[in-house]
């Protein structure tokens, strides 16, 4: 099947800590408009994978990646690479949502003003439009001035997404999005999820293989062998839960193993 | 490069910069004092600062030795004296006291180790020698020092105590419980030796201020210049010698006045080199 | 079972225990008592305003004061931006390098040397070699050396209380280090901040031996900071010592110094017990 190139594209990509490696040899194609899953067993190297994406390991000491990162064509791993810029085009959620001590408007503000946009008008259209897309805005719109802090687990990631979608992303980094959530908060977010799909390009590391069914459109399972964590199988759901390659892929989506 | 990482790169610079000039303030004074030292150094070297029997630098005398034995006696007495106390006090507001009290203790105790060492001495000169010249004249005198020396050091003794006994884990005591073990027997055969470095780095901390203490000291030693023999002679310690005679002193008398600061300097390193050498065979042994 | 010696002993311990506390208790009260019982007598509003006579016997302390506020005010002065400075760069940018290891050294070396060198350092160094002579200014740098690594120690504690996930959640959104530094970390560290500069601030108003031979003697009210200024607790230390007679005016001054550090003191202790409620709640 013939498909455009993909947006990210890893290669032979490796991590390597002080004490341990991470993950090795890890290539991967990340088609554009498509959310990718990312699951395996815990140790596996999966939150990592994602901070080679985003630069993040800079703020790793010891963190160490060779191999080959493109987005859209241009090598992420060189020296050279404004990070700044980049994580402006990758975003990140991560697992537990953490607001800035601020209220909910400056939570979203902060980041914008930092990359340039200073005009009010714009700030607020913005605002209106990332919370609109996370479907805060009208839990939210008469009290944005309150401090973000006294959200709810669920409305705290969400308006970690809007955060991130003010951006404007190119791709959408999500690192266990809603393991730290009640199940109906689990289910809104995984809703959202959903509906950025073609707008964004998404990767979501998840334990949660139900949820992996539901919300991907591809699969990628990592695996640890030979102490470091390896890719042994990828592609879209179908293949992977339905006619899995390796057996050790058959035996984790069967439930037995992992 | 961004705006934005050329920020972060000279924020880094200047803070790069803020952090040398603190880190060079110890040279400084390493430097500077040895500067000052340097005249009578040169003159006469270190060997009469030890050797001659009398401090007369006017006649060119520089013996240090009865008041480095001011010093040194004045230390051990007051360490002696805090030591338990200090420990003991501690120990009564983490297992002896109701929280309450405990905690009225402890604000007592921070109070106390604020409170300066003038009004120590104040109080020394006008409570305590008179007290002490009615047992045995003339009042002030070495004792004096150690006593009102141990005041001020039983709080910073405390409140190390006090922070190394809360962090003996709790499971220690549960487990000496459950063998039906006394209180007291629990402390002193489980608590202390688990809090043994914690108690250690407090006596430690003490002996070093009273090594330094100045003020209180000065107001009720006495200050003659002499090796004490009883605990009601009068005693110089090194600190008021330098406080007593840098007001007038100029030329070589200046410069050993210099000489004594680089020896208490001298004092304080090889005090926290000997804890930290102790501490760590300690941990290996 | 506790055998009969060690019940024995466990009650003679409860015994000295208490009896500790008591006597610790009864010498502290002893002392500030003693100095409220004396001092009391000879303090007036009046003595706040007007100026000493009589080499301190009569008359006020408004001189002693205002040198006494001056030269803590330059002692506040230099150390706070540098000590937040150094805090900083050790708390989020040096970690653990060879750089910081030698400055953590450095800091916890200057915090054991006694005060009488520091004089001794001051008076060489900034009377001396500086040649700001005896005054308010050479005091007060001086002191700011002795207080830094006070507040160099709480203002860190304060950066690394700060969650983690600030630093990671602002560089994921590309946000500066400096920004980041600025609009959350430095606010999340305020509270250390201010037990630290509370703390230093106590320990510069009850230094007198670092002072003697740096800011000097003078009982007069100053007109610059370069003039000569007393401090409060020299003050006291010249009327219990060098002036028959002047032990009520010392116990006066005496008096008034508590006063100002209980002041101090509850200050810092409000702080810290908000901060740790308040850093409870993040957690």
């Amino acid at each position: 099947m013939s498909s455009p190139a993909p947006l990210l594209r890893a290669e032979r990509l490796t991590l390597r800590y002080p004490e341990k490696t991470a993950f090795e040899d890890v290539s991967l194609d990340v088609p554009a408009g498509s959310i990718t899953a990312v699951v395996g067993p815990s140790g596996c190297g999966k939150s990592s994978l994602l901070a080679c994406f985003n630069r993040l390991t800079d703020l790793i000491p010891g963190a160490r990646v060779t191999g080959s990162v493109r987005l859209a064509g241009e090598e992420l791993t060189n020296g050279s690479v404004d990070v700044t810029a980049l994580r402006r085009r990758v975003g990140m959620i991560f697992q537990k949502p953490v607001p800035f001590p601020l209220s909910i408007r400056r939570n979203n503000e902060f980041p914008l003003r930092e990359h340039g946009l200073r005009e009010r008008a714009e700030l607020e259209a913005v605002l209106e439009r990332t919370l609109r897309d996370v479907g805060l805005w009208d839990e939210v719109k008469d009290r944005l001035s309150a401090p973000a802090m006294s959200l709810s687990g669920g409305e705290l990631q969400r308006l970690s997404i809007a955060r991130a979608l003010a951006l404007e992303p190119e791709v959408l980094l999500m690192d266990e999005p809603c393991s730290a959530l009640d199940p109906l908060s689990s289910g809104v977010v995984e809703d959202l999820i959903l509906s950025l799909r073609t707008r964004y390009t998404l990767v979501v590391v998840t334990h949660n293989l139900a949820q992996a069914r539901r919300i991907a459109d591809r699969v990628a399972v990592l695996w640890v062998q030979n102490g470091a964590g390896r890719l042994i199988e990828h592609g879209t759901v179908a293949e992977v839960f339905e006619s899995p390659r390796d057996p050790l892929t058959a035996a984790y989506v069967s439930g037995l193993r992992g | 490069m961004s705006r934005s990482s050329r920020n972060d790169a000279l924020l880094v610079l200047a803070l790069r910069a803020a952090a040398c000039v603190a880190g060079a303030i110890t040279l400084l004074i390493g430097a500077f004092l040895v500067l000052e030292s340097w005249p009578v150094l040169r003159e006469v070297g270190l060997g009469p600062f030890f050797h001659d029997d009398a401090w007369h630098p006017s006649d060119g005398l520089y013996g240090l030795t009865p008041m480095l034995s001011g010093t040194l006696l004045a230390t051990a007495g007051s360490v002696l004296l805090a030591t338990p106390l200090g420990v003991l006090s501690a120990v009564f507001c983490q297992y002896y006291a109701p929280p309450r009290v405990a905690g009225v203790h402890r604000r007592l105790i921070e109070l106390l180790a604020g409170i300066p060492s003038v009004v120590y001495g104040l109080w020394g000169l006008t409570v305590l020698v008179p007290l002490i010249g009615a047992l045995h004249p003339p009042g002030p005198s070495l004792l004096a020092g150690i006593l009102v020396l141990s005041i001020m050091i039983l709080p910073t003794i405390a409140l190390s105590a006090d922070a190394a006994l809360a962090s003996v884990p709790a499971d220690y005591w549960r487990g000496a419980a459950a063998l039906g073990i006394s209180r007291w027997s629990t402390i002193r055969h489980v608590v202390f030796p688990a809090a043994r470095s914690g108690l250690f780095t407090g006596v430690i901390l003490g002996t070093g201020r009273a090594i330094g203490e100045t003020m209180a000291i000065l107001m009720v030693c006495g200050n003659q210049i002499r090796t004490p023999r009883s605990l009601f002679d009068s005693v110089r310690t090194l600190t008021a010698n330098i406080a007593l005679e840098m007001a007038y002193a100029m030329g070589s008398h200046r410069s050993a006045l210099f000489v004594s600061g680089l020896v208490l300097l001298g004092m304080i390193v090889l005090l926290v080199s000997a804890a930290e050498w102790i501490g760590r065979g300690r941990m290996h042994g | 079972m506790a055998s009969d010696s060690a019940r024995a002993a466990d009650r003679i311990a409860t015994v000295a225990m208490w009896s500790v506390a008591l006597l610790v208790t009864a010498v502290f009260l002893w002392l500030l008592g003693d100095i409220a019982w004396h001092g009391l007598g000879r303090i007036s509003w009046e003595v706040l305003f007007t100026a000493p006579r009589n080499a301190g016997r009569e008359g006020g302390l408004a001189p002693i004061l205002v040198s006494t506020f001056l030269i803590l005010l330059v002692c506040m002065l230099a150390s706070l931006p540098l000590g937040v400075a150094t805090a900083v760069l050790l708390a989020e940018f040096a970690g653990e390098g060879r750089f910081a290891r030698l400055v953590r050294r450095s800091l916890d070396v200057l915090a054991g040397v006694p005060s009488i060198v520091f004089g001794l350092f001051g008076n060489a160094f900034f009377s001396k070699t500086l040649g700001l002579g005896f005054s308010i200014l050479s005091g007060g740098l001086t002191l700011a050396c002795m207080v830094l690594p006070i507040l160099i120690r709480a203002t860190e504690e304060g950066l690394r209380s700060a969650p983690r996930e600030y630093r990671l959640g602002a560089a994921a959104l590309g946000i500066s280090r400096t920004s980041a530094l600025v609009h959350l970390l430095l606010p999340a560290a305020v509270p250390g901040l201010m037990v630290g500069f509370v703390l230093g601030l106590g320990r510069a108003i009850a230094e007198t031996a670092a002072l003697i031979f740096t800011s000097g003697y003078v009982d007069r009210m100053p007109a610059s900071l370069l003039d000569s200024g007393r401090a409060l607790t020299v003050h006291i230390y010249d009327l219990s010592m060098n002036v028959p007679g002047g032990d009520r005016s010392a116990h006066g001054a005496a008096l008034v110094l508590i006063v100002l550090l209980l002041a101090v003191n509850s200050s810092a202790w409000t702080i810290a017990r908000r901060w740790q409620g308040r850093s409870l709640l993040h957690a």
